[in-house]
């Protein structure tokens, strides 16, 4: 009954967290030359994370390997295209990576917001008050 | 892969950014040095970032967590200021004094630049400690 009491949010939540630590790498390499800038596809880890993989494994067999989703990567890491190119081969651009960071601080926050609300809801559910 | 990870990464972009103001000081500190050799007089020292490399020593395209070490430090290769100043206690026997060649204009653009990187990472540290509080008191 409980399994997915949470929906997507706790997905969201994981997602968000690793694309934190992207976001940290990127705005500590902001001053590394020939560093290039990476960010994680929100919406393809998303559907990765929920099992709606573009290919799905057809298992028609019983000798197939089935492909188990939960070994899968939480998500490819992509570079990020700059602006502007940058003499020393960097390619953190610092007012995008941090618009970038404090969007997906809003995120989490909205994710662990709607978490907590269910929490609250499954509370007064049981205590009835 | 977690939260915690980011009190790593921004902590090692904070100590990078500490050495580069430390050279900054020294350079600053030193900007009008003077020495009667050329080969002894002081030059300016730039520290070189690279990417934190994984065991293997190449960077892994799939691992996020990529802080910043300090490669080393290296000496500006520009030649110090020659200045004709025999009464100079320290000038050579040709009468030169030779300045270092620090560009002070160079090292303060460098120490905001420095300062700017710094309040970035304690930024991104504040954030994930402030989402790993609200983590922990979730449900309350």
């Amino acid at each position: 009954m409980f399994e997915n009491v949470f929906g997507i949010h706790e997905q969201a939540l994981l997602v968000h967290g690793q694309r934190l630590g992207v976001l940290a790498a990127n705005l500590a390499n902001a001053d590394t030359p020939g560093y290039k800038a990476r960010d994680i596809d929100f919406g393809a880890v998303l559907a990765q994370s929920q099992g709606e993989t573009q290919m799905p494994l057809q298992v028609t067999h019983v000798a197939h390997i089935t492909f188990d989703t939960a070994d899968a990567p939480l998500g490819d890491l992509k570079y990020r295209n700059p602006y502007q190119a940058s003499l020393d081969g960097n390619t953190v651009e610092m007012p995008v990576e941090q618009a970038a960071f404090s969007e997906n601080n809003v995120r989490y926050q909205a994710s662990l917001n709607f978490i907590n609300g269910t929490i609250s809801e499954l509370q007064l559910a049981i205590n009835g008050q | 892969m977690s939260l915690f990870s980011v009190f790593n990464i921004s902590g090692s972009a904070m100590n990078a950014e500490t050495i580069r103001l430390n050279a900054t000081a020294s350079n600053l500190a030193n900007a009008e040095s003077v020495n009667g050799d050329a080969a002894k007089v002081y030059r300016a020292r730039h520290p070189v970032f690279a990417a934190m490399m994984d065991s293997e020593g190449s960077l892994d395209d799939q691992d996020a967590s990529t802080g910043v070490r300090v490669l080393g430090v290296v000496e500006s290769a520009t030649p110090p200021l020659r200045t004709y100043q025999p009464d100079h206690p320290l000038a050579d026997k040709d009468g030169y004094v030779y300045t270092s060649n620090v560009n002070s204009i160079e090292e303060m653009t460098n120490m905001i630049s420095a300062n700017r990187s710094f309040s970035t990472n304690v930024l991104a540290v504040n954030t994930a400690r402030d989402l790993l509080l609200k983590v922990i008191s979730m449900g309350h």
